[in-house]
């Protein structure tokens, strides 16, 4: 008996706008550009000021420029949609625990033909709750962000 | 409440060139799932239709759709939240359609065993010489993962999955993970093995879609991301340990 004829459902090419939160991940991706662009305006940033006072200046007069200022102000957001999201995504990819105890077990594994003693630790713990994993990244970035600003600004 | 509620259900019959939508007027009942609207079809009103269900109480997991484009159980699912209607009933996303609501989930039952989703040990002896003992610590480590009922709403939910047919999906990697955190199991290596290919963990983007639709509260998104991380390391410590001391 042949097997019986099925139909392959197409994917359309504009999947990702028929729900939100498939539109959200597109956009979520689509801030690695931005990104890019930071890093690059940036080291515009570095390049410019090492090699001067004149083209420092140069490059502020250019970074002020209406064009430059509304793609400072996209990248803005979407960065800020990149670190937003990807922060709320931690919880789920890192486990994070704290208190309870530590097992240490003994096994055997084999290396290179020979069986030998291997330990693990085990933590038997309670897993940190989402909210404190985002909150403290959020800390972790006001912490850094002002190390830098003070690093600069001093 | 209305009566009645329109039913826009898929119909394909193997050899049509595309599937149609088809009509059909229910009664608008409370407690109604969308399962007991097209059981309803199918006993009044057409006794053609085609679909997959089995225990009405969300844990066969066969009763899969896509109710209004969502992956969902339609036993679980109540007429009543798609008032005044239509509400529209098609087979799952990503799959061949075999008849009208039923799909050819073949491709998840192939990929399934290459994960290895049972418990494997060097050692098995049998529980008579021998306990396996566990802690409810350790047992609620993997109890989340281990209520995947394989209802396929998270394949049908993953874009990768619909844009490449080789991504192993989101309930194999759930299931392996699954396995990889009891303590009774020693597999971690094997699975790994499978799970660090470019079809493995690496095919996910991470859109999450897979974790939202889970009637189960599985969250197989964390699971393929907590192996992403396993893989990273074990790419690392292969690259900065010498050959065979892993």
């Amino acid at each position: 008996m042949s097997a019986p004829t099925t139909y392959r459902q197409p994917v359309s090419r504009l999947w990702w706008t028929k729900k939100w939160t498939y539109f959200l991940f597109m956009m979520r991706e689509f801030t690695c550009v931005f990104v890019a662009w930071s890093v690059v305006f940036l080291l515009m940033l570095v390049y410019a000021v090492g090699r001067g006072e004149a083209s420092y200046r140069q490059f502020l007069d250019w970074a002020s420029s209406p064009v430059v200022v509304v793609v400072n102000v996209v990248a803005l957001a979407f960065l800020v949609l990149h670190t937003v999201t990807w922060f709320a995504l931690t919880p789920q990819a890192a486990v994070v625990r704290a208190g309870g105890r530590q097992v240490v077990r003994t096994r055997m594994v084999h290396v290179g033909g020979r069986i030998l003693p291997a330990a693990t630790v085990i933590r038997v713990g309670g897993r940190v709750p989402a909210a404190i994993v985002i909150a403290s990244q959020y800390v972790g970035l006001v912490v850094v962000s002002a190390f830098i600003a003070w690093l600069v600004l001093r | 409440m209305a009566d009645s509620i329109q039913m826009r259900v898929t119909r394909y019959t193997p050899g049509d060139s595309a599937p149609t939508a088809a009509d059909y007027d229910v009664p608008l009942r409370k407690d109604w799932s969308v399962l007991d609207g097209l059981n309803y079809v199918k006993d009044n009103l057409d006794g053609s239709l085609s679909y997959r269900w089995s225990c009405r109480m969300g844990i066969c997991g066969s009763c899969g759709m896509n109710v209004q484009g969502t992956p969902k159980l339609t036993c679980g699912t109540f007429l009543s939240d798609y008032a005044p209607g239509p509400v529209r009933v098609e087979p799952l996303t990503n799959f061949p359609i075999v008849r009208d609501l039923v799909v050819d989930i073949d491709d998840f039952m192939e990929k399934l065993p290459k994960v290895k989703p049972w418990i494997i040990r060097n050692d098995d002896q049998s529980v008579i010489d021998r306990e396996y003992l566990q802690t409810p610590e350790e047992l609620e480590e993997y109890k989340q993962f281990s209520n995947c009922i394989n209802c396929m709403l998270c394949y049908a939910a993953c874009p990768v999955y619909g844009l490449d047919p080789d991504f192993i999906g989101p309930a194999a990697i759930a299931l392996a993970e699954r396995y990889d955190l009891d303590t009774r199991d020693r597999g971690r290596r094997e699975r790994l093995d499978v799970l660090i290919e470019r079809e493995g963990v690496w095919g996910c983007t991470f859109v999450g879609e897979c974790t939202r639709v889970c009637p189960k509260h599985v969250d197989p998104a964390g699971a393929i991301q907590r192996y992403k991380l396993e893989a990273a390391k074990e790419s690392v410590m292969a690259f900065l340990l010498p050959r065979g001391a892993l």
